[in-house]
């Protein structure tokens, strides 16, 4: 009986003295926290994704409440969350739009030819280095280190060897992006519906050979927009797609590879 | 002269990080600035040097007497956590920026195995208090030489054209592993 009785008096009275030791240290030390970050640290999502660019949530709520960081700064609450924080702080929340990752590609299976089987370590980081499977060595990969890296769920690999992106559950954290070896995500304000497809930068005859959804650099989206679209090194970029008149839309997508156009309803479901 | 060389055995020729291959977490996640690894290094030598104290006082005065050595692991963690608590908070109330630098590092020398490999060692050789002491400070410094060292090796490391697989923790651990190469030199030092 005293065999067990000892060890548990003996813990517990260890035990007693150092949590009363503390209790009393903590009333000596406390330090006085401003309460503002208590109260946006219960606000914000908690995934402690690394988006907003501070270590974690807590961060995050400190800044804010030091005025060191916007109030919009957390695109996983995103709106919601924004205005919560404003009230905290006393002050109006601007309304920032949400955004999305986007796919700069569309070489599927289907489009995109290969050079040969790939039979290294399935993620795109592996086959990135020794140039992919596919003929076009700037295009997507389809091993899914985007839906990996995705902490949200929001990226599916389809059918087609090319991510779906889930805009409904994207918080535009920016992890794909950093995952993807070849760069092909970028975060777009969602109301944005016209995209490139494409981030090849081979010459017209290549581009076509490796990819039929390859932009050739013909120039006709160019032509009819000159004011939001240029042509750098063999590909077309929008530089400012607010400034596309929807009316030239039509125009636009007349570009004979498809590298340019509207969202498909397939390529990025909207919930 | 036996403290002497228990001083230097811990610095040198036992050093925690590179003989034993304990506190590789902060070793590796503090070692990127110098003046960060120093603190880190001086905050360990400061908890070091009291779990020796603490743990010893504990072992000696109500384990042993109570025929509970086997309660020695337990008892230890209690110290331990009860002691980077006070720390932090300490450092919290005193440094605020040293307090923002040690970051997520500061409650993590409770889960460093370092402190508990220092109170369980010391246990085990049976050093007298005084004995004890000199272990923990050693042991303390040297954690410290072996992290600022890290962490020189590592600012200059940013401007080596390193191979992009080895970036980052890969070469941080070759380096580690150099290291620990280099340090078991020393080992002709002790008997």
């Amino acid at each position: 009986m005293m065999d067990v009785l000892i060890p548990i008096l003996t813990m517990g009275a260890l035990a007693l003295l150092f949590s009363i030791g503390l209790s009393f240290a903590y009333q000596k030390l406390k330090v006085k926290e401003d309460p503002k970050v208590e109260k946006i640290n219960e606000i914000l999502p908690q995934a402690n994704c690394g988006a907003c660019g501070y270590s974690g949530c807590r961060a995050f709520a400190e800044a804010v409440a030091n005025e060191k960081a916007e109030i919009t700064g957390c695109p996983v609450g995103g709106e919601e969350v924004s205005q919560e924080i404003a009230e905290i702080m006393g002050t109006e929340a601007e309304t920032k739009e949400k955004k999305v990752a986007r796919l700069h590609c569309r070489g599927s299976h289907e489009a995109a030819k290969n050079k040969g089987n790939y039979l290294g370590i399935t993620t795109c980081y592996a086959a990135h280095i020794i140039g992919g499977n596919k003929q076009c060595v700037y295009g997507c990969l389809g091993y899914g280190d985007c839906e990996k890296a995705c902490p949200f769920d929001a990226i599916k690999m389809g059918e087609e060897g090319l991510p779906i992106v889930d805009e409904e559950r994207c918080t535009a954290c920016g992890q794909c992006v950093e995952a993807c070896p070849r760069n092909l995500f970028e975060l777009h304000p969602i109301s944005q519906n016209i995209m490139v497809f494409c981030r090849s930068r081979d010459s017209a005859a290549a581009a076509k050979k490796a990819c039929k959804n390859a932009c050739i650099a013909c120039g006709i989206c160019v032509r009819a927009c000159p004011e939001a679209i240029v042509m750098e090194d063999n590909l077309a970029v929008i530089k400012d797609y607010k400034k596309i008149d929807p009316e030239k839309i039509p125009a636009i997508e007349k570009c004979p590879t498809d590298a340019i156009g509207r969202i498909k309803k397939e390529e990025n479901h909207e919930g | 002269m036996d403290i002497l060389t228990v001083f230097v055995a811990a610095i040198l020729v036992n050093n925690f990080v590179l003989y034993y291959f304990l506190g590789i977490c902060p070793f590796l996640g503090v070692s990127k600035k110098i003046d960060s690894a120093f603190s880190m290094g001086m905050a360990v030598t400061f908890v070091m040097t009291l779990t020796a104290v603490a743990s010893w006082m504990i072992n000696h005065w109500i384990l042993i007497p109570f025929g509970l050595d086997y309660l020695q692991i337990v008892s230890f963690i209690l110290v331990i956590a009860s002691l980077v608590q006070l720390v932090e908070m300490f450092i919290r109330k005193m440094s605020p920026p040293l307090y923002q630098a040690l970051g997520i590092y500061l409650p993590l020398i409770t889960t460093n195995c370092a402190i508990m490999g220092l109170a369980l060692l010391a246990a085990l050789k049976d050093y007298n208090f005084i004995k004890t002491v000199v272990f923990g400070v050693g042991s303390g410094l040297g954690f410290t030489l072996a992290i600022v060292l890290m962490a020189g090796i590592r600012e200059q490391l940013d401007l080596a054209d390193v191979p992009k697989p080895l970036k980052g923790a890969g070469i941080a651990l070759i380096v580690a592993g150099i290291m620990a190469l280099a340090f078991s030199g020393f080992s002709g030092m002790i008997k």
